[in-house]
């Protein structure tokens, strides 16, 4: 294998400074969004300006901001260069099937077609919008120091919540799938690029677009409902529904479209000898993910756009007078909702059991276990949807049959828990970064898990539905799952994708103050929803404000983590600048065995794969513990 | 229940027995903790004795706490003992035992995890149809009924308020929420405008006010107490605010309130509109 540097195209650097801006890259991206937008906003003044005129002033005008919106996301695009191979094809010109491949920085900065860009420009970007999400986080927690509202107004306040909750539902949800899937699925399956890699580009873009989306909804009077987004309220909402809808449904194609691209390629581009039975545990995750999101994604979209009906023509699918349901919303919202959360938590398990034997030096432990695991939450996730109603009065004699259902996911959760401890059993653990960050996984998953179950049963969950236990119960899930699993990725991928080394004793700092207090957060939350403190109020009562004064304190330290994190990346990435060996983990995994930095290509020649990853350990020689015994 | 299994055949000399030192652990963790959680944490568990219902829920959230348990020691400790136990050497480069399952360890636990789970759902399910709902909305035709007299009460909740009518009473209409002690109430809950939720903390009762749905809620007082009312769903800006005290009085007292609300009341009587079950929000203009 021999490593092919990104060649410098000639001339790239003598051309002048106004050669290399003007082409399609974000520059032009940003000034046909902007054009876009006006576009759009002038014709929905027109079709919705006079109608308007009786009942409100012409800035409520909902139909100008979705055509602006629209036309924005259409003028980003184009000025991206997304239109250019379509056109190109249909003058019967040749057009470009490759996209600044092996080009300079510039390539981060537009179309690439190639998949590690992406990743990279996936994990800045989303890192971007996480850090905006942890803002409003912390600002959430200043306003909860006192009993009652002193801060922020009540309607900054329920902005600063659905900011906070939409933001990071919506971004992390390619939280790995797009940084860390599109960058190593295709070496992991020995295939040098996705199957669609214009697709892969254009999901981080429509993300990027969506992002931004949701955060002008400031300059439109934010939105009142919280991520969930509930009909008839959102009907009755300012023009800053408006992004949310917006938002929402540009993630939702997004999610889509990188589900597909997901799924296609690694059913049909796996190197020869990969079998099912050989695929690295983290590429099952993604598998696994990506038939959740084609399945559920596109029940959103079709939500948003009925959402935004009845916000703009007055159309009646949430509107108890006008023969529509304030169920209905419900229903639909969380038939894609609930597989939702399981599309945040499986690329958590993968992580974890892709990393686990590599520092315990032994075999993945149950590998059809854990497979089944994962397809089996895959699966079940779409059974649950109506336990977010419990005490709604929806289907009430159904709710037996919820409860079972909720109750029988975590039977293959913990299939996922017993490879874990399996693997953990008489292993030669290394306490690296990477390994803290997944041990702590463990726990804090444990956590989400054994509280779920006060939330599936429907006696219990009279009391604590709606409360601080359920947002309590989903943060350990989300963040002590996911975004653990998430900082356990980076230190472990790291020295492959960028090439650079992290300081050891500031990443160990990072780990320790970040799952400290982390718990000490977000267990107190629980206690405070079993003692009365429903979510999303700015006002409570005040016996519990040391508890919450305790969990606000607390928060600010796990955002200090996060700082320490961004000291250390930076530190790391542009002062230090320690080249990183090119398999520091001693991995056997396929993506470890390719040169730093990854040539374009990925591999001059296709790997013959003949065994899985987990290729660790040393046989037994006593009777007994044959390998043979794998995955009962 | 460890993952060792048929490992343990490969004993290496000197090399403690592991499965039996965590299984003892875990059992004497387990045996420490399991009383500590049913009879010192349990009394304690929300939402206290002020209903029926809210006593079912203690013994519910006692019951799965102690089910919980065991579960959770059984990877906390493992995941502390495996830390310890099977530590790389410092600067070693030594592999670990090249096992890649265990057919009977699986097995057993997919065995009990599944007994577990099938276990929770059936106690879920009685406790939650024996108990008419425990607390709470049960759609506008509940499965199960108390049998003997009822008393109504309707819940409108709006932004950013609840009222209260009671139907049998001439259908008065109040701010005020006055239950009588141990008299089984059929709370009617019901929205003008958004989605809300009527949470009665201390009675245990929780049921969401969806417009045009008739959501019925079964709950038995059985302590002279005020409680606290909160809106759970979210409801626009004054969703923090829109909370309320409740108060359970005797038979007597409530008989004497309720009469006095119903003089009180009376003026205004006559411009409510006839009580129903439901009250369409208005003014409604949509389809143009």
């Amino acid at each position: 294998m021999t490593s092919t540097a990104a060649p410098v195209p000639p001339g790239a650097t003598s051309r002048p400074l106004w050669r290399r801006l003007a082409g399609f890259n974000l520059l032009s991206a940003v000034i046909l969004g902007v054009a876009g937008y006006y576009i759009g906003w002038l014709i929905g003044h027109h079709i919705g300006g006079p109608s308007y005129k009786y009942e409100a002033s012409a800035d409520e005008n909902d139909v100008a901001l979705l055509l602006g919106y629209a036309g924005g996301v259409v003028g980003f695009l184009v000025g991206l260069g997304f239109a250019n191979y379509p056109i190109s094809r249909m003058l019967g010109r040749p057009a470009s099937l490759r996209e600044k491949e092996g080009e300079g920085v510039g390539r981060y900065f537009g179309l690439c077609t190639d998949h590690k860009v992406v990743g990279i420009q996936y994990l800045v970007g989303i890192g971007l919008f996480l850090f905006i999400g942890g803002l409003n986080a912390m600002l959430i927690r200043v306003e909860l120091l006192k009993p009652s509202a002193t801060f922020v107004g009540p309607n900054q306040y329920l902005s600063l919540v659905g900011m906070h909750g939409t933001m990071m539902i919506g971004m992390m949800t390619s939280g790995v799938l797009g940084p860390f899937a599109n960058y190593f699925v295709p070496i992991m399956i020995g295939a040098r690029r996705m199957a669609f890699p214009r697709v892969e580009a254009l999901t981080f873009w429509l993300l990027m677009a969506a992002g931004f989306i949701l955060v002008t909804t400031i300059f439109f009077g934010g939105f009142p409902t919280g991520w969930t987004g509930y009909a008839p309220l959102n009907d009755q909402a300012v023009r800053g529904m408006d992004s949310y809808i917006c938002f929402f449904a540009l993630v939702g194609v997004s999610m889509t479209l990188l589900g597909l691209n997901m799924v296609v390629t690694i059913v049909t581009m796996r190197a020869p000898g990969l079998t099912w039975s050989r695929l690295p545990i983290f590429v099952w995750s993604v598998l696994a993910t990506g038939v959740t999101m084609v399945l559920a994604a596109p029940m959103l979209i079709a939500t948003l756009l009925m959402a935004a009906l009845d916000r703009t023509i007055n159309t009646s699918f949430f509107v108890v007078g006008g023969g529509g349901s304030s169920y209905l919303f419900q229903n639909l919202f969380w038939f894609f909702g609930h597989p939702e959360v399981y599309i945040l938590a499986l690329p958590g398990f993968g992580i974890v059991l892709e990393l686990l034997p590599v520092f315990t030096r032994k075999p993945l432990w149950g590998y059809r276990l854990a497979v089944a695991g994962m397809f089996g939450v895959s699966l079940m996730s779409f059974f649950v949807w109506q336990h977010h109603l419990f005490v709604s009065g929806i289907n009430a004699d159904l709710r037996p049959f919820f409860m079972l259902s909720t109750e029988i996911i975590s039977i293959p959760t913990g299939f996922i828990f017993l490879c874990v401890m399996g693997t953990l059993w008489k292993a030669r653990t290394t306490f690296t970064v990477p390994m803290l960050f997944c041990l702590a996984w463990t726990f804090n998953f444990l956590i989400g898990g054994l509280t779920g179950v006060f939330l599936s049963d429907t006696p219990s969950d009279t009391d604590t539905h709606g409360s601080f236990f359920v947002l309590a119960h989903f943060h350990y899930t989300i963040v002590g799952g996911l975004v653990f699993a998430f900082f356990g990725a980076i230190y472990y991928w790291a020295p492959k994708m960028i090439g650079l080394r992290f300081n050891e004793r500031l990443s160990k700092l990072h780990f320790w103050l970040m799952f400290v207090s982390f718990n000490s957060t977000f267990l107190p939350l629980f206690a405070l929803g079993m003692l009365g403190m429903p979510r999303r109020v700015s006002s409570y009562a005040p016996s519990l404000q040391t508890l919450n004064d305790w969990a606000s304190v607390s928060a600010f330290v796990l955002g200090f983590s996060m700082l320490i994190f961004l000291y250390n990346a930076v530190r790391s990435l542009i002062f230090v600048r320690a080249p990183a060996e090119s398999n520091p983990w001693r991995s056997k995994s396929l993506e470890w065995q390719v040169p730093t930095p990854v040539p374009v290509h990925n591999f001059d020649q296709i790997p013959v794969v003949d065994s899985d990853p987990y290729d660790y350990g040393v046989p037994l020689l006593s009777g007994g513990a044959q390998p043979a015994t794998a995955g009962a | 229940m460890s993952s060792s299994g048929a490992a343990g055949h490969a004993q290496v000399p000197g090399e403690p027995n592991h499965t039996r030192r965590f299984a003892t652990i875990w059992i004497v963790a387990t045996l420490i903790a399991l009383p500590l959680v049913i009879f010192v944490l349990g009394p304690h568990m929300p939402p206290g004795n002020g209903s029926e219902q809210a006593s079912g829920k203690v013994t519910d959230n006692t019951v799965l706490a102690a089910m919980a348990t065991p579960v959770m020691l059984l990877v906390v400790i493992y995941l502390i003992y495996s830390t310890i136990a099977f530590r790389q050497p410092k600067g070693g480069a030594l592999e670990g035992p090249a096992v890649r399952g265990d057919a009977r360890v699986q097995t057993a636990w997919i065995v009990i995890t599944s007994a577990l789970v099938l276990s929770l759902a059936v106690y879920g399910t009685v406790r939650l149809e024996s108990d008419y709902g425990a607390g709470s909305g049960n759609g506008p035709s509940p499965l199960v009924v108390p049998s003997g007299p009822k008393l109504p009460v309707q819940v409108i909740a709006q932004q950013w308020q609840f009222t209260y009518r009671y139907p049998t009473y001439g259908g008065i209409e109040t701010t005020h929420l006055y239950l009588p002690v141990d008299r089984m109430i059929e709370l009617h809950v019901t929205s003008i405008d958004v989605i809300h939720s009527f949470w009665a903390y201390q009675l245990g009762v929780k049921a969401d006010a969806n417009p045009d749905v008739d959501n019925i809620a079964f709950v038995k007082p059985t302590k002279l107490e005020t409680f606290d009312v909160r809106c759970a769903e979210l409801c626009g800006i004054w969703h923090g605010y829109m909370r309320d005290k409740g108060h359970v009085v005797t038979q007597a007292a409530f008989e004497t309130w309720i009469h006095e609300q119903q003089s009180r009341l009376a003026p205004a009587r006559k411009v409510l509109p006839p009580y129903r079950r439901t009250y369409l929000p208005e003014p409604i203009r949509r389809g143009g």
